[in-house]
């Protein structure tokens, strides 16, 4: 599966686009203070792409990836409560995720159920969890080093002054090249498209189907938590509704990013160009005083149109032929 | 167990909701008086008329995400034509309700078969932008209680032959859809292609029309569930329903609609219906904080997803010890 196609380079001039329309109307876009600002507001939701990308090119999907999230905030607020160390309350958060997502797993592997009625289910749940654990009350107080990495710039950490780049932007970065090189340059990654791509044929040429699923799902929760972790760290609490919705937004970032809905096809270059458009496509809205919910109506009509232009190219084509 | 799930589902389900029923009863008698029920009933009522419209999506292996942004955008679009024009009578709001929703639901429709693009994509799409187009009508403000219609408000309080009118229009909008599904060519032919799309074809359905003819019903009844719930909770704005859309597929889940298309009743998805009603209407009465609500939901979404999935694979065997004989 080839990571730069097409539709990367569609993606890339879309970027362009954004960077040079939002550069010349809006004064202090470009500068190199607001471009790293703006990272903030997309590099959580990016994590969960990541992970929801590998899940649909398998075929599957995780609608609960942001109430896993909720969950391991909250597993951090009661490890902070339980008097543990940030070494503790990390840990807490993993394993938290990790097992939120294995329950995904298990049920979409042993009982051959479609994963997007899991996780719905499974989002209901945990999300309830999160509403009858805290109610209407929420967690503070967490130790300084989780503000530091939702909040810092790496410069800042060692000591280099002009290195001005957010940390949470590059734990996003560190885990995009780390999924885009599994899942293009290995057997695993291979694996993965093929399944989606047929997964009875896939099952026949002796690929461990639901392992591979069982471990995305495992994976999926593991991002959802180093995403809580950070955005926890960011904000300072943990509160139910944390992150509500974000499922919705990241599997946008992937739809648009080029990723087929029905498995098989995708790349990481793709999620990720998305990821930077929408991140970077939102903040100069923000700049530009327009409201969250216009936004997300902007996003929902490029999200069909995105879809639609590749549909009428392919009609064309076979017409031309 | 074994016989536990060889009787249908339905009546399962049934036996559930009745058993809660008289549990809750016995903690708090005021759960089993008359007026309670027609509370739970009052509060089902929208929930049912979105469910009809849902599962008709369901059937054809479709999914209707923007079902409750389309509620909301026409109780909006209500709202402001009732404040804009005091004189408006019930009669035209109930009919640009219907058409207004119809109008959002089959700009789904066509983009699907237009394009052929995926039902889930294209709804996702359309949760974000009616959601917006909210804000735009609305210019973020909110329409709060002595600017709402006194006719939008009047029409649930209405109480037709002892039952509140909102019970009326849920029980003509699960009778149509029980007609329509059971006894009207096109109904059929939705299970048909629910069951296998391309099998239809085949014997000649038009599988593009009937898709759009379903995305429209099911946008014309969140339509109608818009104008309702406005004048129930007498107030629309941008956010008004947000996140409603899972409760409804949730319904539709756990009467035994399945997700893959093809298989659910009418029954069933009603029975859903009242189970979340009864379940939301209990928690207060046996004094569990409402919390409670979505952490159970989800429970049951997977245990009866899980019941259905035991149950389906048992048939599939029979059929292949059938085969396993005749070969």
């Amino acid at each position: 599966m080839k990571a730069w196609n097409t539709w990367e380079r569609v993606l890339l001039a879309l970027l362009v686009l954004v960077l040079v329309v939002f550069g010349i109307s809006q004064p202090g876009f470009m500068s190199a203070d607001a471009l790293a600002d703006s990272t903030f507001n997309f590099s959580e939701k990016g994590l969960l792409a990541l992970a929801i990308a590998l899940l649909i090119v398998c075929g599957e999907i995780d609608l609960s990836i942001a109430a896993i999230l909720a969950l391991s905030s909250l597993a951090m607020g009661y490890a902070m409560r339980a008097g543990f160390g940030p070494l503790g309350i990390t840990a807490a958060a993993l394993l938290t995720g990790m097992l939120a997502g294995a329950v995904n797993g298990v049920l979409v592997t042993r009982y051959k159920l479609p994963s997007i009625v899991v996780t719905i289910g499974t989002l209901s749940l945990y999300r309830g969890m999160a509403l009858v654990a805290l109610g209407d009350q929420s967690i503070s107080g967490y130790p300084e080093v989780f503000s530091t990495a939702g909040n810092a710039y790496l410069g800042e950490v060692l000591g280099v002054r002009w290195l001005m780049i957010p940390i949470e932007f590059v734990f996003l970065c560190a885990f995009a090249i780390a999924v885009g090189l599994v899942l293009h340059r290995t057997v695993m990654g291979r694996r993965i498209y093929a399944i989606g791509a047929n997964p009875v044929a896939a099952r026949f040429s002796g690929i461990q189907a639901d392992r591979y699923r069982l471990m995305l799902f495992v994976f999926s929760g593991l991002m959802a938590a180093v995403a809580a972790l950070l955005l926890t760290g960011r904000i300072g609490s943990t509160r139910p509704n944390i992150a509500m919705g974000w499922e919705l937004d990241a599997i946008t970032m992937v739809i648009l990013g080029g990723v087929a809905i029905e498995g098989g096809r995708g790349s990481m270059v793709g999620v990720m160009l998305a990821v930077l458009i929408l991140g970077l496509f939102t903040f100069g809205l923000g700049m530009a005083n327009v409201s969250g919910i216009v936004m997300s109506m902007i996003v929902g009509i490029l999200l069909i149109v995105a879809m639609i232009l590749p549909a009428i190219f392919r009609s064309k084509r076979k017409l031309a032929r | 167990m074994k016989n536990l799930l060889n009787i249908r589902r339905e009546w399962l389900l049934l036996t559930i909701i009745v058993v809660i029923i008289l549990a809750v009863g016995v903690r708090a008698p005021v759960f089993l008086t008359w007026r309670n029920g027609l509370d739970i009933a009052n509060d089902s009522a929208i929930l049912a008329i979105l469910v009809m419209g849902q599962m008709l999506v369901l059937l054809t292996r479709g999914i209707d995400l923007s079902a409750a942004s389309n509620l909301a955008l026409t109780g909006m679009v209500c709202a402001l034509l009732g404040k804009a024009f005091p004189g408006v009578s019930i009669v035209v709001l109930i009919a640009v309700a219907l058409a207004v929703g119809a109008l959002l639901g089959s700009l789904n429709g066509w983009l699907i078969t237009g394009f052929g693009l995926p039902p889930i994509v294209v709804t996702l799409g359309t949760l974000s932008a009616y959601r917006g187009a909210i804000f735009v009508a609305s210019k973020g403000a909110w329409i709060s209680d002595q600017d709402i219609h006194d006719a939008i408000k009047g029409l649930p309080r209405e109480v037709w032959l002892g039952l509140p009118a909102l019970v009326w229009f849920a029980f003509v909008v699960v009778a149509l859809t029980a007609v329509f599904l059971k006894l009207r060519r096109e109904g059929r032919e939705i299970y048909a292609l629910g069951g296998n799309p391309h099998a239809a074809t085949y014997v000649g359905i038009s599988v593009p029309s009937r898709l759009r003819l379903v995305y429209t019903l099911s946008g014309m009844l969140a339509g109608l569930a818009g104008l309702l719930w406005v004048g129930r909770y007498s107030i629309a704005y941008t956010e008004l329903a947000a996140g409603y859309e899972l409760t409804v597929v949730a319904a539709c889940v756990i009467g035994g609609v399945s997700i893959g298309g093809g298989v659910g009743t009418v029954l069933g998805a009603v029975l859903g219906v009242i189970f979340i009603g009864v379940v939301n209407g209990a928690l207060p009465v046996i004094q569990v904080s409402p919390f409670w609500q979505q952490a159970i939901a989800g429970a049951v979404i997977l245990i009866s997803v899980t019941v259905n999935a035991r149950s389906e694979r048992r048939a599939g065997r029979q059929i292949l010890e059938r085969q396993g004989v005749v070969a």
